[in-house]
């Protein structure tokens, strides 16, 4: 297993500016990447899943927009996940940092966008009303939060490391340790909810979810490296997870003067 | 070997998974944190356009409801006008309306609804007339990457009829499965739909 490798960027695609307007549609999306609809290792999948083949559609007004959010969104402990729900201490578990940045596929970091993020607590339990597994709930660990990208595209937060947890999928089945993620992007044909996993876990090649995705390259890309540098010290370590939404065409030249 | 392109790849998708509420609708997993939630809820005193209430249910393979699933909506206002920069349109911009909600379905009936305001029809950059529709975004536990689809109007007829979008579903018989049906209730229309992951009657569902 390979942890995330720094993202490759091309000089020439990642200047400040874009130098043409951005409008066009998205790159098509590349589904030999993605786990498939029907995946049957992962038995929720098999009466989850279209059976008819996606209608490919041209990208319109309705997909290169998408809603926009802003500071006022959020509170200020929103990507403090050891602060904001916290009653009478700190949750117990591994403090960590979390951090990277969401870019297109032409390696432009995407800003101002909102990424959210879900997790267990460190034994393993979710703060939900239908999870009933026997480990405890953190009183003082809420398990989610949210931030928006600055103008490069970089996001942080605290939270303590996730634990692994038991599921009815084969009667063993255990997810490896993970954070739920939610990306927006300028388009709302760019929307993406992923998973982030951490490096050594040696739960991730036995996950019947994780192991959905066809290739191994794009499943090694969930995978936080451990990131020391980033760590504080005699606080927190730090993981790094860049997060890759669709890239945008350009439009080079006009051919049409009617509508928008 | 000819230079490198060097793009990235996107970041593969996962399943949302049975606990996607705590993430973005804590008061649905059973508790209270953000000072400011998203919901279900898209109109404020202010939004122009005829208020309407989308209200319908994801079919699973077995044809039971699911019931753990969430949903979200992004849509023109009443002129048709997306509340994004990249809408160039003339039609009236409103800073309040964002066009954007989410709702998770009912833990025992499945319903999901949405508050909101019928959205206008658009022009594409063809010039062609587009029909008002609501476009929509799936995910949930057993759903490995979101599904997109739409929402239009069974009072919208003659502008479905001549929708780009809409006729490229084939076979015809297909259209229909994107089609919200009207009726009202003490006074205020809403518009009903259902969304069937398999079967016969499987929604048309978009590689956007």
């Amino acid at each position: 297993m390979n942890a995330q490798a720094p993202a490759l960027r091309d000089p020439r695609l990642n200047s400040p500016e874009p130098f043409t307007p951005r409008d066009g549609g998205f790159f098509q999306r590349d589904h030999t990447i993605h786990p498939p609809a029907y995946a049957p290792g992962y038995k929720s999948s098999v009466l989850r899943s279209p059976r008819q083949a996606l209608l490919s559609i041209e990208n319109s007004v309705s997909e290169i927009t998408g809603p926009v959010f802003g500071h006022n969104d959020l509170g200020p402990l929103d990507n403090d996940l050891i602060r904001n729900y916290a009653k009478d201490g700190d949750p117990v578990g591994e403090r960590i940092i979390v951090h990277g940045r969401v870019l297109d596929e032409t390696g432009r970091g995407v800003p101002n966008t909102l990424v959210e993020f879900w997790q267990a607590n460190a034994g393993g339990r979710y703060r939900h009303k239908k999870d009933t597994y026997l480990a405890p709930i953190d009183p003082n660990f809420g398990g989610c939060g949210r931030a928006l990208t600055d103008d490069t595209g970089y996001y942080y937060f605290r939270t303590v490391k996730p634990g692994p947890y038991p599921w009815r999928n084969f009667v063993n089945s255990w997810r490896p340790a993970h954070i739920h993620f939610s990306v927006f992007g300028s388009g709302f044909a760019q929307r993406l909810i992923t998973q982030m996993y951490f490096e050594g876990d040696p739960l991730i090649p036995v996950c019947p979810i994780l192991t959905t995705i066809p290739d191994k390259d794009a499943l090694d890309r969930l995978v936080a490296p451990l990131d020391l540098n980033a760590s504080t010290p005699f606080d927190s370590l730090a993981y790094r997870f860049d997060i890759v939404l669709r890239g945008q065409r350009s439009i080079y030249f006009e051919n049409r003067t009617a509508g928008n | 070997m000819p230079q490198p392109l060097n793009y990235l790849k996107e970041t593969a998708s996962q399943t949302a998974g049975p606990y996607v509420h705590i993430g973005l609708i804590p008061a649905m997993a059973g508790f209270d944190i953000f000072e400011k939630n998203f919901s279900n809820v898209l109109v404020t005193p202010n939004t122009q356009g005829e208020r309407i209430t989308l209200e319908g249910k994801v079919i699973d393979g077995s044809g039971s409801p699911l019931r753990d699933v969430l949903l979200e909506i992004w849509q023109a206002n009443a002129a048709g006008r997306y509340n994004h920069p990249a809408d160039r349109s003339a039609g009236a911009l409103e800073q309040d309306f964002r066009g954007w909600g989410r709702g998770g379905s009912d833990f025992e009936s499945g319903v999901v609804t949405f508050e909101t305001v019928k959205p206008g029809g658009m022009t594409d950059k063809s010039g062609r007339k587009c029909a008002p529709h609501v476009n929509v975004w799936i995910v949930a536990r057993g759903i490995n990457i979101g599904l997109n689809t739409r929402l239009y109007f069974s009072d919208e007829e003659v502008a479905n009829a001549a929708d780009p979008v809409l006729n490229l579903v084939e076979p015809a018989v297909r259209r229909k499965t994107l089609i919200a049906t009207r009726s009202e209730r003490a006074g205020k229309a809403v518009y009903s739909f259902t969304i069937h992951l398999q079967g016969p009657e499987e929604t048309v569902f978009f590689d956007v």
